[in-house]
């Protein structure tokens, strides 16, 4: 059971957007995908979570083909987070993170759906600011309300567009750990796109490279992690030290 | 992530009882309010002739004072319920159906059915009235899905437009054929006609309030968004269907028995949104209080103030809806 993509392409207003792409995401682990800029990783992941049609191509995930599938069935199978998460309405964190029950209740939560919430605003560090309104919240706070929300979704699937952005680095680090261990303990399958080519390094299992609205490369941390790869994806010569076993690219300078 | 154990929820169910008890608390509130405005108007209707059977009294609190106050009630209501569903639908808190074209929309249907059929019936109005108004809404939401970028000073005025331009087309119509005085009953809301046998109608906008009481989570999970809303299995077409249907028909439901009420729909919302959020469970509840109570208060206030005449209960809403909004504006830029 993995996430299967095949021939998948997209274009808007005649501009395309991904053209042919086709991957396996394997079962369980961390999967990012990295790329430049309008490389599409984020139109891919929206494709295969079935936020936006796709263009042609079929995608299945753990078998449930992803046009056909009942939409509440899939809900409880992989959860969606985007990147630009707006609310214009005014939701506690815990009214939030409970909605994230909404496919498996139907808006009738049972004590068990109650306690999978409080499991994740534990998780993500937000009890103190539980019964705070979201608009309330710091960037960093609002994120990870997001995140606690999708985690309370409790999917075998789990699908973040930049899972980091507005986090510090402390909460960045918690952020990626987190994840290593829903992946590690409970056998999800996490697919993240990462912009940080060294959190991708340090923490997933494969990488994708994207990049003109392809897939260029897949591959281990350690096979995509070297400079020719890497200048192929971004067309700058990116430095690779090894460091306590992980391989970590320099491009600041 | 897999349930370790339930754990007890007493804070949740605390405070949700503490909830339910100001919900009855706020209703009691409201219900003593709506029977005291029973014996407030140019006639004396006093309790203890209404207990001793007199029957001049026992008429006109039957014929006019409870048919009037259940009017208000119903009205002030669905048309704050309407306001928080719109708001939601639009994702933007300064729209209601009255600055979106939906009210305007149900003007012009009434209009066209009083110049086409005069005859006809008011249940055929209404009928007309509600198609116009799911059109006018329905134009309004495509507007919306085309615009560039959500700028939440951009949706309330492309609203106030497209009630503008309706509204131009209305008026236009309504002086050609001499039917500007008749307008006028519609576009300023007035409870002083409401009579029993004539008000009847607005019993279906409590149907349409339990409908949006019933779908509460999925049109808090819609005004999260198209995305959220997928994300979680559910189809957000369908949903903003309902919604614009609950919205519209509410709309010319009242339009046709009491006329537009303005603001309402608006103030009620924002004011309920500041103190308890809109997770819908919870606000249309309380909205609908708060609606009731409002229009109630204005009620009263338009049955005295220049007594023995009566000022109708739009104009007083519009004085003191407007002064509460800017109250809030104010407040949250304050925060």
């Amino acid at each position: 059971m993995t996430i299967a993509v095949r021939n998948v392409s997209k274009s808007y207003g005649g501009q395309t957007v991904l053209d042919d792409v086709s991957c396996e995401i394997p079962q369980g682990g961390i999967t990012s995908i990295i790329g430049p800029n309008g490389a599409g990783k984020s139109t891919l992941l929206s494709l295969i979570s079935r936020l936006q049609p796709l263009g042609s191509g079929a995608v299945s995930v753990g078998g449930l083909d992803i046009a056909s599938t009942d939409s509440r069935r899939l809900a409880r199978t992989m959860a969606i987070l985007r990147q630009e998460n707006h609310l214009t309405m005014r939701l506690t964190v815990r009214d939030l993170v409970a909605f994230g029950r909404f496919p498996h209740s139907g808006g009738r939560p049972t004590v068990e759906d109650l306690a999978t919430v409080e499991e994740a605003i534990a998780h993500l560090d937000l009890a103190p600011m539980a019964d705070k309104f979201v608009d309330e919240l710091s960037g960093g706070q609002r994120q990870r309300a997001f995140i606690a929300m999708v985690l309370a979704q409790d999917t075998q699937y789990l699908l973040l567009d930049e899972p980091l952005n507005n986090l510090d680095m402390k909460h960045s680090v918690e952020m990626m750990r987190l994840l290593r261990r829903l992946a590690d303990d409970f056998g999800k399958t996490i697919v993240i796109v990462v912009h940080d080519i060294n959190f991708a390094s340090c923490y997933s299992d494969t990488i994708l490279a994207m990049k003109d609205g392809r897939l260029i490369h897949q591959g281990s941390p350690r096979q995509i992690m070297q400079q020719a790869m890497l200048r192929d994806v971004y067309d700058i010569d990116i430095r690779i030290e090894e460091i306590d076993g992980n391989r970590i690219g320099v491009y600041f300078t | 992530m897999t349930i370790t154990a339930a754990r007890p929820q007493a804070p949740a169910t605390r405070s949700q009882a503490r909830h339910y008890a100001g919900l009855a608390a706020a209703a009691v509130a409201v219900l003593a309010l709506a029977a005291g405005s029973m014996f407030v108007g140019v006639s004396d209707v006093s309790l203890p002739a209404l207990l001793a059977g007199d029957a001049g009294t026992v008429d006109i609190f039957w014929i006019s004072r409870v048919p009037r106050t259940l009017a208000v009630l119903l009205a002030g209501m669905a048309v704050a319920v309407a306001g928080l569903i719109m708001q939601l639908m639009a994702r933007n808190r300064f729209v209601e159906p009255s600055t979106v074209g939906t009210v305007e929309s149900a003007t012009l249907g009434i209009l066209v059915v009083t110049v086409l059929a005069p005859g006809a019936p008011i249940l055929a109005k209404m009928l007309v009235a509600s198609a116009f108004a799911l059109l006018g809404t329905a134009l309004f939401l495509a507007i919306l899905r085309r615009l560039p970028a959500r700028n939440t000073l951009l949706i309330p005025l492309v609203g106030i437009m497209l009630g503008g331009i309706i509204a131009a087309v209305t008026t236009f119509f309504a002086y050609r054929y001499d039917l500007l005085q008749t307008l006028s009953n519609w576009m300023i809301g007035d409870f002083s006609g409401v009579l029993r046998g004539r008000y009847e109608l607005l019993w279906i906008v409590a149907a349409l309030m339990l409908v949006g009481l019933l779908a509460a989570d999925r049109f808090t999970v819609a005004g999260m968004g198209q995305d959220f809303t997928t994300n979680l299995g559910l189809n957000y077409a369908r949903t903003m269907r309902l919604g614009l249907l609950i919205v519209s028909l509410i709309s010319a439901v009242v339009v046709t028995t009491v006329g537009a009420v303005p603001f309402l729909g608006l103030v009620v919302p924002n004011i309920v949104s500041l103190i308890f959020g809109d997770n819908l469970r919870r606000a249309v509840p309380w909205t609908a209080l708060f609606g009731a109570a409002f229009v109630l208060i204005c009620d009263i206030i338009g049955r005295t103030i220049r007594y023995p005449y009566e000022v109708p209960v739009g104009m007083v809403m519009s004085v003191l809806g407007a002064i509460l909004f800017l109250v809030l504006i104010l407040r949250k830029r304050n925060a």
